[in-house]
């Protein structure tokens, strides 16, 4: 996973409530058995005015022209800034891996769903959770700038604003580790393997019947 | 010093603890994890490219369902005859990652393959006390046998396989009571849709929700697992309910469930998981099952939920900004008017089947609307999809599929289905569908498709009506 330590980028906005992870990546997109090459097809139904098809060269497709990802203003944008309850739905992985594939590392809302938030920290991915008034300024802001920028300091944990404003955010101090240091979660798990392996001992003294093996 | 009493969800988490870290994340153990082909061949590419095997290979079980075929032709010729090739090779992938690693898989003709939220009870492969996980959002159905039980991403399919742990932070405790009796007609569907119509779609965020009180505690399993399985839709992970008689019936004799030297062992535990009386919720939520009516949706959040004697809101119905624009646009996606009727939505298909109803119970309930009716003209397609091949078969027993067929609906081989349209079984842009499936998302069932939710019986009604109609005025 790639490290995540300051990000200085151009913000976009997805300006609507509960929007579920069906909508950040259609299902037909989620037959692939690679990890990437879903940016193109990020919010494809709202992108594009035809139906996505995998295999497709999206740079043929008619785009949307009021969707904002297809404003030259937010060109290059890697902050997204969102409503509540960002990411809602099915646990799709493939969601996060779109935003990732298309140039977001970083999604600030005033709430998201729990999958798709504990997802996102896998994939170098920072979702951050402000106010609810605290995002709406940051959407005033936004849209009175062309080019409106935010620099996000993980480690501070602390959001610049152009004007000089600071916001403090939270962030679990494991996630943040593992973010920081771009670590593989599942090496340090099996760090604890030996206290894994009494846990398992115990439990199947206690539960032997989880412990059966069946042949199919 | 006196210790409060412990929810079920306490109790569940405690027994799994394998270690706390200092900021409050811990390592729980996993006793089940179910696999379907769509949001594992990375899990396993990653186990590959690490050179790392499965931590206990026997807790893994597999099935596909998303992708297959539903319709008989095409399935009848197994992996390779799936006409899709990008679903074929998916499906194929999950098989080779099978053999691979050793893992059990129900395979695509295999009778016991199916919705894998359907297989896992179905073959006793989930059970009380169990903590079951799944890259699957619906892995809380499991919830409803007293197990704990959520959905999870790719990267923890992979840390799951590898490690047989997840790194998980204690969710907050919410109780769900729904006290007295449901009326006639009424449903555990319509239980559900009324609980997360009350709640919204994030009100469970952040919580682990217990289903209790009368009206729970008088459903059959499978009622039990469509209201587990839907808590999803209202925001939490995890959905469950105590173990009582009802559980312990359902498991016993099925293939994976205790056998009889383990029998008494296993009930002296199962009979421990129910929250204790002086436990303490940081939440909860009462209805009256009374109150609740046949529920459906109009709009494209499952939170967006009616009677089905109610009339379609209006933006200006709502105060809150948020809410009025969300009216607003799910308005215009679902081609609706404020004020329109419920029972005046025309529909154009029909869709019976998911992991939140495709059980004999609900094909079962939705036969008995049908028999000896047929479906209306202006229904283009009505579907039936059983959750698994022993669905199938069952209901295939007791004479169902001629009911259906009968009617004019089509009867059709297990999986996922239009649901979340990843097959051929799709709606096209601008229909109306009932469906007792879950999610009411824009494109979910198919490009600018319209969904509605429904229970199995009032979907069986509204495919002969030809509109929504309130299916206790046809019991």
């Amino acid at each position: 996973m790639k490290a995540f330590t300051v990000l200085d980028g151009v913000v976009a906005p997805m300006d609507r409530a509960n929007v579920d992870t069906d909508m950040i990546i259609p299902k037909q997109f989620l037959k692939s058995i690679k990890r990437s090459g879903f940016g193109p097809n990020l919010f494809d139904e709202l992108r594009y005015l035809d139906e996505g098809q995998p295999g497709q060269d999206s740079a043929k497709r008619p785009l949307n022209p009021e969707f904002p990802l297809n404003f030259p203003r937010y060109k290059g944008a890697s902050i997204l800034i969102a409503r509540e309850n960002f990411g809602c739905g099915s646990s799709r992985e493939h969601a996060p891996w779109a935003l990732e594939d298309y140039g977001f590392s970083c999604v600030i809302a005033p709430s998201f769903a729990d999958i798709f938030f504990n997802n996102c920290f896998k994939n170098g991915v920072l979702p951050i959770v402000l106010p609810a008034a605290k995002v709406d300024e940051l959407f005033t802001a936004m849209y009175a700038n062309d080019g409106f920028t935010l620099k996000i300091d993980l480690d501070a944990q602390v959001i610049v604003t152009p004007a000089g404003e600071s916001i403090q955010f939270e962030v679990d101090s494991f996630r943040k580790h593992c973010l920081l240091n771009g670590l593989d979660d599942i090496g340090l798990t099996l760090q604890d393997a030996d206290e894994i392996s009494a846990f398992e001992a115990k439990w199947q003294q206690k539960s032997p019947w989880l412990f059966r093996t069946h042949s199919a | 010093m006196i210790m409060a009493g412990q929810t079920l969800y306490d109790k569940l988490w405690n027994a799994h603890l394998v270690k706390e870290r200092d900021d409050g994340t811990a390592l729980l153990y996993i006793d089940r994890h179910l696999v379907h082909e769509v949001t594992s061949p990375q899990a396993f590419e990653g186990l590959r490219l690490a050179g790392r095997l499965p931590w206990r290979v026997t807790a893994n079980i597999a099935t596909p369902d998303h992708n297959v075929p539903t319709e008989l032709v095409e399935r009848s010729g197994g992996v390779e005859a799936i006409a899709d090739e990008i679903s074929r090779i998916q499906v194929r992938t999950l098989d080779e990652n099978c053999d691979e690693f050793g893992i059990t898989e129900f395979s695509i003709n295999d009778v016991r393959q199916g919705i894998v939220h359907v297989v896992g009870p179905e073959q006793g492969a989930t059970l009380p006390g169990m903590t079951v996980v799944c890259g699957d959002s619906h892995t809380a159905t499991h919830g409803a046998l007293g197990a704990l039980a959520h959905g999870i991403g790719t990267s923890e399919v992979e840390h799951v396989l590898a490690t047989q742990c997840l790194i998980q932070k204690k969710s907050k405790n919410m109780l769900v009571r729904v006290d007295g009796e449901l009326g006639a007609g009424v449903t555990a569907k319509d239980v559900v849709l009324a609980i997360i119509g009350k709640i919204g779609t994030a009100g469970g965020t952040g919580y682990a929700i217990e289903f209790g009180g009368d009206v729970i505690r008088k459903l059959s399993m499978e009622g039990r697992m469509t209201i587990c399985n839907m808590a999803i839709e209202g925001g939490a992970r995890v959905g469950m309910v105590a173990v009582d008689d009802v559980t312990i019936d359902y498991v016993k004799g099925r293939p994976f469930a205790p056998n009889d030297g383990e029998w008494q062992l296993a009930l002296e535990y199962w009979n421990t998981l129910h929250s204790d009386d002086d436990a303490v919720f940081d939440k909860t939520v009462v209805l009256n099952g009374a109150d609740i009516l046949p529920q459906v949706t109009w709009g494209t959040s499952p939170e967006m939920v009616l009677p089905v004697s109610g009339i379609v809101p209006s933006p200006n119905d709502y105060s809150d900004p948020a809410q009025r624009s969300g009216c607003e646009r799910a308005l215009q996606y679902m081609g609706l008017t404020a004020g329109q009727a419920i029972t005046d939505i025309k529909l154009d298909r029909v869709f019976i089947g998911s992991c939140t109803n495709s059980r004999i119970e609900d094909l079962r309930e939705a036969a008995a609307v049908v028999r000896g009716k047929k479906v209306a003209a202006n229904v283009k397609e009505a579907m039936v999809v059983p959750g698994s091949g022993l669905v199938k078969k069952q209901a295939e027993a007791e004479g169902l599929d001629k009911i259906f067929l009968d009617a004019g609906l089509l009867w059709r081989e297990p999986g996922c289905s239009m649901c979340l349209a990843m097959n051929a079984d799709k709606l096209g842009a601008g229909e109306h569908c009932a469906s007792t499936s879950n999610r009411n998302f824009e494109g979910r069932q198919g490009f600018g498709g319209r969904t509605h939710l429904v229970s199995p019986a009032m979907a069986a009604a509204a495919a002969i009506a030809g509109h929504f109609v309130d299916v206790r005025e046809w019991i």
